[in-house]
Order: structure tokens, then C-alpha cells, then sequence
């Protein structure tokens, strides 16, 4: 009786959908289903990546080539690069605008946005999220915040120039730069909204976790993606609120004459009013964002990786609890660290020794994580799928890049690499490579679901195979000219002879770069094309075990026709064999979906 | 040498190009199979493309160490930089080795259990043993690394003044260095950019009777082997004092001053007869002469030969010619130091003069 009624409501609830027919702009646009968001989340992400690494080539290309001229900077950059010829405050420009898109637009909205939006409801089992319209919300915002910040690439005097850290006095003072007049006060807008964006879609993921999980999915059956977006809206939430303020403080002594980032500054032949202000305050506010901004790039990947290396090695993830635990260690160590992009600043250096210790804890969840990874494949049968060969590549990388953690993180040594190459080298490929290998391995996985259809897996291993040695190709070298002192942000090293030995090694690094940025515009084509004449998807084709792959392929209002799937399991038995051993718990199927009820044959597990 | 790069990565590329078409030919065999899945082939195919992979990774290792370590910092000229290099060195060989075995045991794991139609996975979810080594085992290496560092870093940062310290302030402006000598009192007269006047251009307080024996100079001079305490100044944004060779670095914050104390250990006339920095000059002049052969071709002004001096760069995005904010530093015997003091005009010279 009661399942009747819970059928007929869910029924009721389908048709609800049906009366009221969607228009185009209901449907496409200002769509409430987290499935739409999600597609729209990914596709503003992916043109905004594409600015951000075309501008990357641009930046590339002027320091392999400092004296030749490329009538490509006139094409792109009209004013800026007249007779081929870059300007040294484009240049700043180009490298602080890749910074900000690629970490606030492209690796927080266009991964987390997209992922978040589509895994939450569908893999805990809900219909939507717990408030839609605060999502559609959320991403018009987003949007916003992206239309402003391209448009400020258009002011006469340029786009902010500061560095993406926007450092004051010289991100507060025109006179101190051409980008810090009208270009940074569009940035400074353009996060503010981005940050009211963000915070929508944090609580609206908690919550959702929190409260619209289906019945049987605990906490600890959690899929580990929920896992990682869940922990990451948390600590988006505790910290965009500070770079909130920090933006609203430099406003403030931009345009109403406050002085709480300025003191005692001579600036174009005059002394300035303002006194008592400290340029390190700053420093503290921006990276107590910054630095769990890192993780909040970061662990959603962590997250999708997971969830695709258990599925494609048939094996349950290695050490689950140990996962989510080293997942709320990173969380929590990661706001307790953020002194260590600062240890020259000028901060007290016992202040410097409390950050170095919090810094090297946070290695030890990493190495977890990366040790359980491996054990996942060991002795797995492991389907190399596009998205499996990415998530394989993020595992590598990550290890590569947060080794070299250990040398930044530890105070004494940072001072002589501090702001190099080398940390250049370190984070793109600890949080830039393996956060994109991340939202790669999404898309390819998570393509069927979001689409409908297939992304063609040929493309994906070119894409693979030269990005992953693109990407090393690029920021391999890159620490050793960061560890023979050469200084990040130069527009060019001609000035110093004593680099002339290292134009070589720039002009290596600009060749990899051009040919990895070249091998996306495959990924680009395979991408749209798939959507279009992409094969037809099957339900679930990578006969995973978790709840979106028991959705029917058509996207529905509601998700799923009739009753919400219960869940029964943990989202990991893959290869899981019944209690006489001979055969796996359902024969022949080396996987059982979560809403698969305990079978008669089989051992109950802790999960 | 530039040229032998770009064919070797263009002939990487080649190969790169050469193994996909390997995969479309796969591909082709397979011709009913279009599930877009992978499938024994292409598990097999990319399984050994993972150990080719990981052959370019180690080789890729190899050359970048054997080729570039020369391009790298040579011995520290500090004393403290002699720290900074072990702890640097135990770092780098520690980072390498968990490198080398990490990389090779997810590529090789990838390589051996990629898929096959019969194969079985082995479900194992937890260990709880093996999680406790992998846990314990970088606690301890991290514990021993963080307690090294944090001593090496507290010896750095405590600056214990005596008489003997020298005392200079590095004053950082768009997009200049200058430098003031305390004088014979050994102390620095007080300062402010408000007091920036005419020729006072790093604002001495001119009031101050410690200021009048001051020097303000162009160059940074050091005496070998005497303990250097900088005192750092802006007086618009944030720059970086970096000191390569001497392994030192801090920020100058308008606003407030801040400091760091190093002794030199080796004058720039020793360094320069150092065997690694004279074969690096000697490439550098090489690569200088391959290019004033182009110069001089089309016309344009030649580059001067180089010679090795101690650098002291800007390394905090500061503005538009953030990239040339340079100052030499010269570290001279105490006698030559003197003579070359002696020869400076204090600032109360300057001011009447």
C-alpha cells in the first residue's frame, strides 16, 4: 500500500513536469534542472579555458622569442602588440588574466560547477537540488562574472595586471600601472559576483547533500565524488567569504580613499594621504582563500578520480574510509596553511616555522590518497578508456607536482625558490594538470550521461597521449630554470646575460606548450561533434555501480521515472565474489549498482 | 644546441603522431566494435603505451639532469646558503627516490593489469596494515625534513645584531635599487617617503643626526666574510630583494621595513674564477657571439661580452619594467671595501655641499 503511494506521488510529481510545457528559454536558459546547469556550467567553462590557454600561448611565445615579432600579438592583442611586437603590460596582463580564469573560471566553476551540478542529485538519489532556482542563480551569476570579466579586456588602459594575487599598492594605484585603473575595477566586480555565485552553489551542495540523499545512502555509501564536491563546498563557503572582504576592502581604498592595504607611498613625484595600512594584510586575506582555493580545485578531481579508477580497474577503491578521512584532513589543514605563499613577506618568521609544519602535515593525507590510487590498480582489471588513461595521468602528476610541495612548504628552502619558475612548475602541475586531467576524465566519463551520447575513444587516446607528455614536456623543465634563479612574471629575460643560458630551455617549454594547447582542439572537435553524431549511449556503459547510470538515458525532470532508487550497497563492489567464491555476487556481472538489494549468496561487507 | 632540442621534441612528436596511427589502425581491424568502450585492444595498446611512457618520463629525468643541471645556481656565496643547499640536496634525492618508485609502479600497474575479456580483479578494499606504513612512513620522513628545515629556517631569520654587523638599507622604487651605508655611527638614519625631496630621493630625514655620516649609493657593496644586515624599504609597491647566489630573499613592503641578515663567504673576483661559473660564462658569451653574428648581419647593435657579477633582482611583479629592476652586488675584501667608502660622499655632504 504505502509503496503504491509513494509510486502515485512520484507519478504525480513526473506529470507535474509534463503540464507545464518547457519553452526554449525555460529549458536552455533559465533552466532550474541540474542536469542543464551542469551542461551550461561545462560549456562556459570550456570557452573560458580556451581564452585562458590561448593567452597562455601568446605569453609562451614572448618569452621563448622576446626579439622576434609575431604579427599574432597584433591580431589578438591590436594596440598592444603593434608591429609584432608585445608590450610589457600586456604581458603582465595576459599571465594575471590566465591565472584568474583558468583558476576561478575554468578549474572552480567549469569542474566543480559542472560536476557538482550533475553528480549531487543524481548520485545520491535526489530529483534535483534542494533549491533549483538558487542554482539557476548561482550560474547566471557565473555568467555575469565571466561577461565582465571578458569585457575587461577591452578597456582602453587594459585588463588588470597585477598578478592573479592582485597584490596591493599595485593592484590599488593607477599610477603604478595602466591595468590597475578601470581593467582591475572590472576584476575586482567581476569576483565579487563570482564569489556570490560560488557561495549559492556551495550551500545549495551541502544542503543537498545533507538533506536529499535516498533512502539506505549513508554517509559512509556515499560514491567518493560526493565526497570531495560535499568537503569542497564547505570550505568554499568558510573562505570566498574572506576574499569577499579583501575585494571589498581594496574597493574601498581604490575609490573612497580608506587606507587599510596603503601606507607611506610615493607614487608619480607625490606623497599619497593615506598611513597606518600594511600590504601584508592583504596578502594574509587573499591566501586564506588562495590556498584552500587550491583544494577546492583539487579535490573535486580527486573525487572524479576515484570514482573512475574503482570503476574502470572492476575493483572497489582502496582504503574508502581512509579516502574520506585523508579528504577531511586536506579540508581542514587546508585553511591552517595558507602562510606559506608569504614566508618572505615580511611576517614574523616564527609565524613562518608554524606555517612550514601545517604545510608538510598536509603531505601525508596526499601521499595517502596517492598510495591508494596505485593499490586500486593493483591486481584490477583495468579498462583503459579515455577517462581512465586521464585518470591514471592525474595520479601521476599529482605525485610529480606535490613532491615538490615539500621543498616550497619548507620555509628555509622556499626562500631562494619563492616566486621562480619553480613554483610556477609546481602548482600547474599539482592543481593546473591534475585538476584538468580531472574535469578531461569527467567529461569523458560523464559524457553518455550529460549528452547522451559517446565521445569517440580514438580521439581521446591522441588527446591523452600528447597532452600528457605535452604537459610534462612543458613544466619539467620549468623547475630547473626556476632552481637557476630566474624569477617568475618577466616579460623578458634579455635584460639579465646571466640567463641567456636558460632562452633555450624557454624555447623547449614554448614548443610543448604550442603542441599540447595544438592536441585540444581535438578534444574540442570530439567534443562538440560527439554531441551531435556522438554513437548513442547506452544506459549504463561503463557498467558502473553508482545511482546516475540507473537514470534513463533521455534526461527527465525528476531524474528518474517513477520511484527514487534505494539504496542497498556502498558504491565499490566491483569484482566482489559470492560466499562459495566461485562466481561474482550476481553470476557473470562483475558489478553490483548500489540499488541492488544484499544477495542471498553474499558476505555483508562493513559498508 | 637550441636546434638539437626542437628536432629532438619534434622528433618525440613524431613518434607521438606515428604510435596514433597505430591506434586508428587498431581501430580499423576492429571494425564492428563501435561502443566507443574499450576493448581488449585498446587496453592492450594503451597498456604499453603506459610503459613507453614511463621510458619517456625516466628518460626525459636523465636528460633534463644530465643537460641542465649546469643552467642551475652555483655553490652559495652565504653562509647560510651552505644550509640551505644540504637540506636542499636531501630534499631533491628523498623527492626523487619516491619519484622514481611511485611513477614506475602506476605506470607499471597500469601496463600489466590492463584488461583482458577473462581477466578477474581481485576485490580488496582495505588493509588496514598497509595503510598504516603508508601513513607512518611519511610522517617520520616529513617529521625528520620539517625539523631540519625549521632549525636551518630559525637560524636564518633570528638576526642577532653586534658591533661587528654591517647595517645597509635597500630602498626599492619603480624600477630601481638603491642602497644607504649606516656610516661610522653603524646606524641608519630615520626615513620616510615624506621627506622625498629633490636630491634626498629615498626621504632621509635630514634632522636626524644619525643620518648626516649616511651613504646612499648605486651599487651594493659587501666586505667578504662580515655579516650583512639589510634593512628593507619601498616607497610605492611591493618588490622582492632576491639575492640568488646567496641563497636570500625578502619582500620590501611599503609602509614597514623588513630584514635579512646574510654573511658572504666568496668575493665576486673568486667567484668569477669558480670552474662552474666560468665554463657558464663561457657558454653564455658563446651563445651572445652565435647571436651578434645575426645582429650584425641585419645591421642592429651588437650585445657586450658578459661577465659575472652577484645579482640582485626584483622577483614581486611590480610594474610594467618589473623585468629589468636589477642592481649589481659587488663582495670585495674589507680593505677594498673601506678604500671604495671612503671614496662616497655621505648625505650630509650631499647637502651642503
Amino acid at each position: 500500500m504505502s509503496t503504491e503511494a509513494h509510486n502515485h506521488t512520484a507519478d504525480h510529481h513526473d506529470d507535474h513536469g509534463h503540464h507545464h510545457k518547457d519553452t526554449f528559454i525555460t529549458k536552455y536558459i533559465f533552466s532550474i534542472d541540474h542536469k542543464m546547469i551542469s551542461k551550461q556550467y561545462l560549456i562556459t567553462g570550456l570557452f573560458m579555458g580556451i581564452i585562458g590557454i590561448a593567452m597562455s600561448i601568446l605569453f609562451r611565445l614572448q618569452l621563448a622569442w622576446p626579439d622576434k615579432q609575431f604579427t599574432v600579438y597584433e591580431i589578438f592583442l591590436g594596440k598592444w602588440g603593434a608591429d609584432g611586437i608585445m608590450d610589457p603590460n600586456v604581458y603582465l596582463a595576459l599571465v594575471t588574466i590566465h591565472g584568474t580564469i583558468m583558476v576561478f573560471f575554468v578549474l572552480t566553476a567549469g569542474l566543480s560547477g559542472t560536476f557538482s551540478n550533475l553528480l549531487i542529485p543524481l548520485q545520491i538519489g535526489a530529483r534535483d537540488m534542494a533549491s533549483g532556482f538558487l542554482n539557476m542563480v548561482s550560474y547566471w551569476l557565473f555568467f555575469l562574472s565571466s561577461v565582465i570579466m571578458i569585457m575587461s579586456l577591452f578597456v582602453e588602459a587594459g585588463p588588470a595586471a597585477a598578478g592573479w594575487t592582485i597584490y596591493p599598492p599595485l593592484s590599488a594605484l593607477p599610477q603604478a600601472m595602466p591595468g590597475s585603473g578601470a581593467g582591475m575595477t572590472l576584476w575586482l566586480v567581476s569576483m565579487a559576483i563570482f564569489i556570490a555565485s560560488s557561495l549559492l552553489g556551495s550551500l545549495n551542495y551541502i544542503v543537498t547533500v545533507i538533506n536529499l540523499r535516498t533512502k539506505g545512502m549513508s554517509m559512509t555509501r556515499l560514491p567518493l565524488t560526493i565526497w570531495a564536491f560535499f568537503v569542497t563546498a564547505i570550505i568554499g563557503v568558510v573562505s570566498f567569504p574572506v576574499l569577499f572582504s579583501a575585494a571589498l576592502m581594496l574597493i574601498m581604498d581604490r575609490s573612497f580613499g580608506t587606507s587599510f592595504f596603503l601606507s607611506d607611498i610615493y607614487i608619480a613625484g607625490e606623497v599619497l594621504h593615506n598611513q597606518g595600512g600594511s600590504p601584508v594584510l592583504f596578502e594574509h586575506l587573499f591566501w586564506f582563500l588562495g590556498h584552500p582555493e587550491v583544494y577546492i580545485v583539487l579535490l573535486p578531481a580527486l573525487g572524479i578520480t576515484s570514482e573512475i579508477i574503482a570503476t574502470n580497474s572492476r575493483k572497489p577503491i582502496f582504503g574508502y574510509r581512509a579516502m574520506v578521512a585523508s579528504i577531511l584532513a586536506i579540508a581542514f589543514l587546508s585553511t591552517i596553511v595558507w602562510g606559506h605563499h608569504m614566508f618572505v613577506s615580511g611576517m614574523n618568521p616564527f609565524l613562518g616555522s608554524v606555517f612550514t609544519f601545517t604545510t608538510l602535515l598536509i603531505a601525508i593525507p596526499s601521499a595517502v590518497k596517492a598510495f591508494n590510487y596505485i593499490t586500486t590498480l593493483w591486481k584490477g582489471n583495468l579498462q583503459l578508456n579515455p577517462a581512465m588513461l586521464f585518470s591514471i595521468g592525474l595520479v601521476s602528476t599529482f605525485i610529480s607536482g606535490g613532491l615538490t610541495g615539500i621543498i616550497l612548504g619548507d620555509s628555509a628552502l622556499d626562500i631562494n625558490v619563492h616566486d621562480t619558475y619553480f613554483v610556477v612548475a609546481h602548482f600547474h602541475l599539482v592543481m593546473g594538470i591534475s585538476a584538468l586531467y580531472g574535469l578531461f576524465a569527467g567529461v569523458y566519463h560523464w559524457f553518455p550521461r550529460m549528452f547522451g551520447r559517446m565521445m569517440n575513444k580514438n580521439l581521446g587516446y591522441i588527446h591523452f597521449w600528447v597532452t600528457v607528455i605535452g604537459a610534462y614536456g612543458i613544466f619539467f623543465p620549468m623547475h630547473f630554470i626556476g632552481m637557476a634563479g630566474l624569477p617568475r612574471r618577466y616579460y623578458t629575460n634579455t635584460a639579465f646575460p646571466y640567463f641567456d643560458d636558460l632562452a633555450n630551455i624557454n624555447v623547449v617549454i614554448t614548443i610543448f606548450a604550442i603542441i599540447t594547447a595544438a592536441v585540444q582542439l581535438v578534444f574540442l572537435y570530439n567534443f562538440i561533434a560527439s554531441i551531435f553524431y556522438g554513437k548513442k549511449a547506452p544506459q549504463n556503459p561503463w557498467k558502473s555501480n553508482t545511482l546516475e547510470w540507473t537514470a534513463p538515458v533521455k534526461h527527465i525532470h525528476g531524474n528518474w521515472p517513477g520511484a527514487i532508487p534505494h539504496v542497498y550497497r556502498w558504491s565499490y563492489d566491483y569484482s566482489k565474489l559470492n560466499k562459495a567464491g566461485d562466481d561474482y555476487v550476481i553470476a557473470g556481472q562483475d558489478y553490483v549498482p548500489q540499488n541492488i538489494p544484499l544477495q542471498d549468496n553474499e558476505e555483508e561487507m562493513s559498508h | 644546441m637550441t636546434g638539437f632540442l626542437i628536432i629532438a621534441v619534434l622528433v618525440l612528436f613524431a613518434v607521438a603522431v606515428w604510435q596514433m596511427k597505430g591506434i586508428f589502425q587498431l581501430s580499423q581491424i576492429k571494425k564492428g566494435d563501435d561502443s566507443q568502450v574499450a576493448n581488449d585492444k585498446d587496453n592492450r595498446f594503451n597498456g604499453k603505451l603506459m610503459l613507453w611512457f614511463l621510458v619517456f618520463f625516466y628518460v626525459f629525468l636523465i636528460y633534463g639532469f644530465w643537460e641542465w643541471t649546469r643552467v642551475l645556481l652555483p655553490e652559495a656565496a652565504s653562509e647560510h646558503g651552505k644550509d640551505i643547499d644540504l637540506l636542499m640536496l636531501i630534499s631533491m634525492v628523498i623527492i626523487m627516490f619516491v619519484l622514481v618508485i611511485t611513477q614506475f609502479l602506476l605506470h607499471y600497474f597500469a601496463f600489466k593489469y590492463h584488461g583482458k575479456k577473462d581477466q578477474k580483479a581481485v576485490f580488496f578494499a582495505d588493509n588496514d596494515k598497509l595503510e598504516f606504513i603508508w601513513t607512518i612512513i611519511p610522517v617520520i620522513v616529513l617529521a625528520a625534513l620539517i625539523i631540519y628545515g625549521l632549525f636551518t629556517w630559525t637560524d636564518i631569520m633570528n638576526v642577532t645584531e653586534d658591533e661587528d654587523t654591517l647595517v645597509v638599507e635597500l630602498y626599492a622604487k619603480q624600477f630601481t635599487w638603491e642602497a644607504r651605508y649606516s656610516g661610522e655611527d653603524n646606524t641608519l638614519g630615520e626615513a620616510n617617503v615624506r621627506f622625498v625631496e629633490g636630491i634626498n630621493t629615498i626621504g632621509i630625514d635630514a634632522s636626524d643626526p644619525n643620518s648626516m655620516d649616511d651613504v646612499v649609493t648605486r651599487e651594493l657593496r659587501l666586505p667578504v666574510g662580515r655579516k650583512v644586515l639589510f634593512k628593507m624599504r619601498s616607497q610605492d609597491v611591493l618588490h622582492s630583494a632576491y639575492m640568488p647566489h646567496f641563497r636570500a630573499q625578502m619582500n620590501t613592503v611599503p609602509g614597514m621595513i623588513t630584514q635579512f641578515a646574510f654573511t658572504p663567504t666568496i668575493t665576486t673576483a673568486e667567484m668569477r674564477q669558480n670552474p662552474e661559473i666560468i665554463a657558464k660564462v663561457e657558454n653564455i658569451n658563446q651563445l651572445r657571439n652565435d647571436k651578434n653574428v645575426e645582429l650584425a648581419a641585419r645591421g642592429e647593435e651588437t650585445l657586450d661580452p658578459y661577465e659575472f657579477d652577484y645579482l640582485l633582482l626584483c622577483n614581486k611583479i611590480c610594474g610594467a619594467s618589473h623585468y629589468n629592476m636589477q642592481m649589481n652586488i659587488i663582495v670585495v675584501s674589507q680593505e677594498e671595501f673601506d678604500t671604495w667608502m671612503a671614496e662616497q660622499t655621505t648625505f650630509g655632504e650631499t647637502l651642503n655641499p
